[in-house]
């Protein structure tokens, strides 16, 4: 056998060894991203289960809440029907829903016989949980996003995700409107 | 994260394969000087080696359990206790909720078990829990779930068994040089010359040998407690947790009763460690309390990166702890606020002390039973009488 012919099957068999293992990495990374992702649906889930059920025990010892307590049903359902969406509405949705929620508890603080049910301290036990749930999967995703991400752009694997088509991944974001409003100040003489 | 795994396989490979030598080693030359012949000894440390880790795996972890007393409880028993784990398990990418125990002892500690991140357990103390609130208790459970994450508990194991073999190998041996007389090797022995030098090899390695592979297995073990602390910082985002979980640990005073030296290197704090100990303690599984704390309070990011500048700057040196490979993510990572959390009030003492003893006498099946006069009566699992007298207002009820 010529030594050309050698060296050509000897560098076929290398390239062939470092695009394939690269697409195998691609592929494992993705399909992390993909199961991180269902972690998040898991659990934005289980805080449009929760609600509900929280703004039903809340109802019974609030009188004068009704507002807030609508905020957060109607910012529920708007979630929830957005949960086949990307990640960018429905990041925004899922914001809009933690800022009513957070208002919500605020406004509780004001009614001390609701702070001591026994059902209520459940329910908030559960929902400060769902939250971290929420935003350690939130971490838990963006950070497969982005080794999966760095692996589309780095080399040599971004040859084979370009060939292959492999799309970037999304991250994905809730931020919570803060609501504590500057007091009002009004300089009138 | 993912590339510390996999550094850590290589090292735990280079690690158990040190440890073997040892063993090997070892076993060559008591086999050369009782037997004449170094296979045989060779054979017998495998042998011994072999069955405990049998034992080991498929047993270890239930073994520890049951030796710590340790219950396993369900969601419904500790719901503050299962949400923070799942929490955890969330962060961490862990595959499998780890079972959940606690051990009904006043002494501040926590460990993890189990043999892959499939079947793993997480056990904690009644006093821990006692005493953490949520975001302390979020920097414990990170940690062990870190240790289960990293594979540090099979790679502990592992390394504990190979130890463990040449510490009783080199007992057997030292006893039988003592009490048994002359052994059958050396009248059979041609080279007298040869049999002298054999002797001295044989009883220094006897002496050694369980030391070197004792420092291999401590300083292992310190380094799998650094990582695991820098991961839970990672993973909680708030190193202040773990830190000041730590030094309420660091200033409890009692002693794990059902912890013994062999368990040690699992737990979260040494159970025996003294006042006092100083950084470069080569005996001890763990780095000292203050150091660690010292390490976490001073990050300014919640990184594996943070965390290895810090160690670095701490010790003036650029030998790192962390795994080389884990720090290669350069991407910042924020710290977060701490949660609102109730303050340290005597309330919240009452409420996590109140949580925790529902918790036991629920696992220890213990049925409520509610009196006319409002006071709940706890009834024990295997109580005869089918009245009982309530202490408080002197009603019968029955059981």
């Amino acid at each position: 056998m010529p030594v050309g012919a050698i060296v050509g099957i000897i560098v076929a068999v290398v390239l062939a060894i470092i695009f394939g293992g690269g697409y195998n990495r691609l592929v494992r990374l993705r399909n992390q991203m993909k199961n991180a992702w269902a972690q998040i649906d898991v659990q934005l889930k289980r805080r449009y289960d929760l609600i509900p059920n929280l703004v039903e025990t809340v109802k019974g010892y609030t009188k004068h809440e009704r507002e807030t307590l609508e905020a957060v049903t109607k910012a529920r359902n708007i979630a929830q029907q957005l949960s086949s969406s990307g990640a960018a509405e429905r990041s925004k949705a899922e914001s809009e829903l933690s800022s009513a929620l957070a208002r919500l508890l605020v406004v509780v603080e004001r009614y001390p016989d609701l702070k001591a049910n026994q059902n209520y301290l459940a329910l908030q036990e559960e929902l400060s949980s769902t939250e971290n749930r929420i935003s350690f999967s939130r971490q838990y995703y963006n950070d497969s996003v982005l080794r999966y991400n760095n692996a589309t752009q780095m080399i040599p694997s971004n040859v084979v995700a370009r060939a292959f088509g492999f799309k970037a991944g999304e991250f994905f974001e809730i931020t919570v409107v803060e609501e504590k409003e500057a007091p009002k100040v009004s300089f009138t003489q | 994260m993912w590339e510390q795994i996999r550094s850590n396989r290589i090292r735990s490979v280079g690690l158990t394969i040190g440890i073997g030598a040892i063993l090997l080693v070892v076993g060559y030359f008591i086999g050369l000087y009782f037997f004449g012949n170094g296979y045989g000894g060779l054979i017998v440390a495998v042998i011994i080696w072999g069955i405990m880790n049998l034992v080991a795996v498929f047993q270890g972890d239930s073994i520890l359990l049951s030796i710590s007393k340790a219950k396993k409880i369900k969601k419904s028993d500790h719901p503050r206790l299962y949400n923070i784990v799942e929490e955890m398990q969330i962060a961490s990418g862990l595959e499998k909720m780890p079972d959940i125990y606690i051990i009904d002892d006043p002494a501040l500690n926590a460990f993890a078990t189990g043999r892959d991140p499939k079947r793993a357990s997480v056990a904690i103390t009644s006093g821990l829990l006692n005493k953490l609130n949520r975001d302390e208790l979020q920097g414990v459970i990170g940690h062990e779930i870190a240790h289960i994450k990293n594979r540090d508990v099979l790679l502990m194991v592992m390394c504990g068994i190979l130890l463990g073999s040449i510490v009783m190998l080199s007992w057997f041996a030292s006893r039988a040089l003592l009490f048994g007389g002359a052994p059958r090797s050396r009248t059979s022995s041609s080279s007298g010359g040869g049999g002298g030098i054999i002797i001295i090899v044989a009883i220094v390695l006897m002496i050694l040998a369980p030391l070197a592979a004792q420092l291999i297995y401590f300083a292992v073990s310190r380094r799998r407690e650094y990582l695991a602390d820098a991961s839970s910082a990672l993973y909680t985002r708030y190193p202040e947790g773990l830190a000041s979980a730590l030094e309420k640990l660091a200033a409890s005073t009692h002693e794990l009763r059902s912890a013994n030296k062999a368990t040690a290197p699992m737990f979260i704090i040494n159970p025996f460690r003294k006042k006092g100990m100083s950084a470069s303690n080569l005996t001890s599984t763990h780095p000292p309390i203050s150091e660690r704390i010292r390490i976490l309070r001073s990050m300014t990011g919640a990184s594996l990166s943070n965390y290895e500048q810090e160690y670095e700057k701490l010790h003036g040196s650029r030998h790192g702890i962390l795994p080389v490979s884990s720090l290669a993510q350069t991407q910042e990572v924020e710290i977060r606020a701490p949660k609102p959390e109730k303050l340290e009030t005597f309330q919240a003492n009452t409420e996590r002390r109140r949580e925790t003893s529902e918790a036991l006498w629920r696992v220890n099946d213990y049925e409520a039973l509610t009196c006319d006069c409002g006071t709940r009566l706890r009834i024990p699992p295997r109580l005869q009488n089918s009245f009982v007298r309530c202490p408080h207002c002197g009603r019968i009820n029955s059981t």
